[in-house]
């Protein structure tokens, strides 16, 4: 029970040095940022890396869930007789919840994950410290144009994901279910609001980005240069990214929605 | 450039360095100088915290205690970019290389000049040719260092090494595992430098016959003291049973073959 | 440092097809083409029983969306419910003597006001009252009531 206790409490100082250290992590980051602006080929080259290849998944995943939506939709508004209502369910769920949240979840597991797995490898192969030696920092030349590219990229991934849900929702609800093509778009329009859903939903994508790419590329940056300790890092930026993602859109949607 | 502690002859200084990872002592109050001009090796078995010298040198981790100079200055007082200033006269060489994966061979050598000088891009391509050839691997600028043998990646690190023409060169282990051409080709490459650009050299090693060949002076550390220093020669007549177990590589000696433990004997009769 | 045009293409499109999404959900899937903005006056009518609707209920007249519910809030003295709506200032041409309704779009029952223009040469402004109004109606009431019809009639 003694021993229970003694590793609770060294497990909490050890988490909070760790949070400490990412604090002075993220901090070094963004003064980086600066320097990142008048060299457009690194980040252009992380965006291509993190946006680019992230595309496939956003938008394939975003397509399905949109159908997915479609066909439960419209079995559950069928038992209402409010079929017509299929749009701004769609919409609703993409634009407020699933846009943000699916595409940040999955950008964690394809982008946040390789960019830790990227930056272990360079600590392990110590690149990072050669860097150094170099006089060159390697968080401004390594990490902050990476945390840029990711912050950049999550809002239009879940952008894409949620505007490509609709039209997936729309081939299901209007071209499958037979929904009706006018009522499905009227009452979207109608209902769904451009400060208080859209804006609300980019603002929440744009917290994800910051949040996942800084755990990402903290993880690697902090991992243990050996194999095992990349591979432990790549798996604590899925875990610790979902926790965050979820825990955050917890509270966004409580700030943002819980008064209507 | 202050003339303070150290003399111009010498080009690192290191005094009364003291130096902890957690409850090892790695380094306890050494002292040490490196000779301009000359080549210097710091030698020890395995895990004496040879590299870590090198990183404390380098400014990258603190002592506990003591103080280190180069080039007249104290490293560990400087500040941020004037310690960056000071790095761009250092060159070092890891032990794997350390090459960035993700450019080839000509854009690695180039990375030190494209970052620190405003250069025209004409004007690095000459010097990179230059410092390529230097380690004869002009041919070789367009691989990426995945296609690089162990010892090739060394050398085209040699060559960014020297691509700011720094004052000295540190290198960590630059003859571990290597084939015997490799071998003689990298020791040739740090004598040919030494003598034609007076590089200084620190060699850190446990390589005593390739070292012993070309350093000048030798340090011999084992358990964070300094136990022997001198001349190759002088070492190999050193009357120190430790230096002789080291550079004639006896299997018995002060560093004893058993590890400790209790009666042979009383050990294996114990689970009757 | 190493990357191509191609690249930096792709990495352009990428940008584009994001922002491009944006766009899409602003016109496509919001309101925002039909925003009320800031050109709107304010109207406040009172019911006895504002039924289910609720604030962003729209406002129409002949059918045609006006404006929205702002704010609804009781009358601690009378118990009426006090609902001011946010009208399009283009349509400035309301009659003092409008009446407003409650009714109800579609089975779901989403509830809506609607304007009945009246014939007053005098027009409604920013924060004028209107004074005839119908109240919601209330699903049970109209049952109870249907019921009673029944039974009168046998």
């Amino acid at each position: 029970m003694l021993e229970f206790l003694e590793n609770l409490g060294k497990t909490t100082r050890s988490s909070f040095a760790k949070l400490g250290r990412g604090t002075f992590f993220l901090a070094h980051t963004l003064t980086g940022i600066g320097d990142v602006l008048p060299r457009p080929n690194l980040l252009l080259k992380q965006m291509y890396s993190v946006g680019v290849l992230s595309f496939l998944i956003i938008t394939i995943s975003g397509l399905f869930v949109g159908m997915v939506l479609g066909l439960q939709g419209f079995n559950i508004l069928s038992d209402f007789g409010a079929e017509e209502s299929l749009g701004v369910m769609v919409a609703a769920s993409l634009v407020r919840e699933l846009g943000p949240v699916v595409s940040a979840l999955l950008f964690a597991g394809r982008a946040g994950s390789a960019l830790t797995a990227e930056i272990g490898l360079m600590k392990a192969t110590e690149q990072l410290s050669g860097m150094e030696m170099m006089a060159v920092d390697p968080i401004k030349r390594i990490i902050s144009p990476r945390f840029l590219a990711g912050f950049i990229s999550m809002p239009l991934l879940a952008s894409l994901f949620s505007a490509i849900g609709v039209m997936g929702g729309y081939l299901v609800g209007v071209g499958m279910l037979g929904v009706d093509d006018g009522a499905f778009w009227s009452q979207m329009q109608a209902n769904i609001d451009f400060q208080e859903d859209i804006i609300n939903g980019v603002i929440k994508s744009v917290v994800f980005g910051f949040v996942v790419s800084w755990i990402a590329l903290f993880e690697g940056y902090d991992a243990i240069p050996t194999s095992e300790g990349v591979s432990r890092a790549t798996t604590r930026t899925v875990v610790n990214s979902a926790f965050s993602i979820l825990g955050l859109d917890f509270i966004l949607t409580a700030l943002m929605f819980g008064d209507i | 450039m202050a003339n303070s502690a150290s003399s111009d002859n010498n080009i690192v200084s290191v005094r009364n360095l003291s130096f902890s990872r957690g409850p090892r002592k790695i380094f306890d109050d050494v002292s040490l100088d490196i000779q301009r001009g000359k080549i210097t090796a710091i030698m020890g078995p395995s895990g004496t915290g040879k590299t870590t010298l090198l990183k404390l040198i380098g400014g990258q981790l603190t002592p506990d205690a003591g103080q280190i100079h180069v080039d007249g200055q104290n490293v560990h007082r400087l500040k941020t970019a004037d310690l960056y200033t000071l790095r761009k006269r250092m060159g070092m060489l890891f032990q794997s290389g350390a090459l960035l994966t993700d450019m080839n061979v000509y854009d690695n050598v180039a990375f030190p000049l494209r970052e620190h000088t405003r250069l025209p891009e004409s004007m690095i391509r000459s010097l990179v040719l230059m410092k390529l050839h230097a380690v004869g691997l002009r041919g070789a600028r367009d691989l990426m260092p995945n296609e690089l043998s162990g010892g090739m990646a060394r050398r085209v690190a040699l060559a960014r090494a020297i691509a700011l023409d720094p004052l000295m060169i540190m290198y960590d282990e630059p003859f571990t595992g290597q084939d015997p051409i490799s071998m003689g080709a990298l020791v040739h490459l740090i004598k040919s430098l030494n003598a034609t650009l007076g590089l200084t050299s620190i060699i850190v090693s446990h390589d005593v016959e390739e070292t012993a060949a070309i350093a000048d002076y030798i340090y011999v550390l084992s358990e964070g003291k300094i136990v022997g220093q001198g001349t190759p020669r002088q070492l190999e007549q050193s009357d120190s049973e430790w230096v002789q177990q080291f550079m004639n590589g006896n299997a018995d000696g002060p560093v004893h073959f058993h590890y400790p433990a209790a009666d042979y004997l009383d050990d294996l009769l114990a689970s009757q | 440092m190493q990357h191509s045009k191609t690249q930096d293409t792709l990495v352009g499109l990428f940008v584009a097809c994001g922002i491009a999404a944006l766009f899409y959900m602003a016109l496509q899937i919001s309101n925002l083409g039909s925003y009320t903005g800031n050109d709107s006056y304010t109207i406040i009518a009172r019911f006895q029983n504002s039924g289910g609707l609720k604030v962003k209920s729209p406002v129409s007249l002949a059918g045609v969306r006006i404006g929205q519910v702002a704010s609804i809030s009781l009358d601690k003295e009378s118990h009426e419910s006090v609902v001011e709506m946010r009208i399009e200032s283009k349509y400035d041409n309301l009659p003092i003597d409008s009446g407003a309704s409650i009714y109800t779009a579609g089975l779901l029952g989403e509830q809506y006001i609607s304007i009945d223009p009246g014939s007053s040469e005098e027009f409604l402004k920013d924060k004028s009252k209107l004074d005839i109004t119908s109240s919601a109606i209330v699903l049970e009431e109209m049952i109870g009531k249907f019921m009673l019809n029944k039974a009168e009639g046998k």
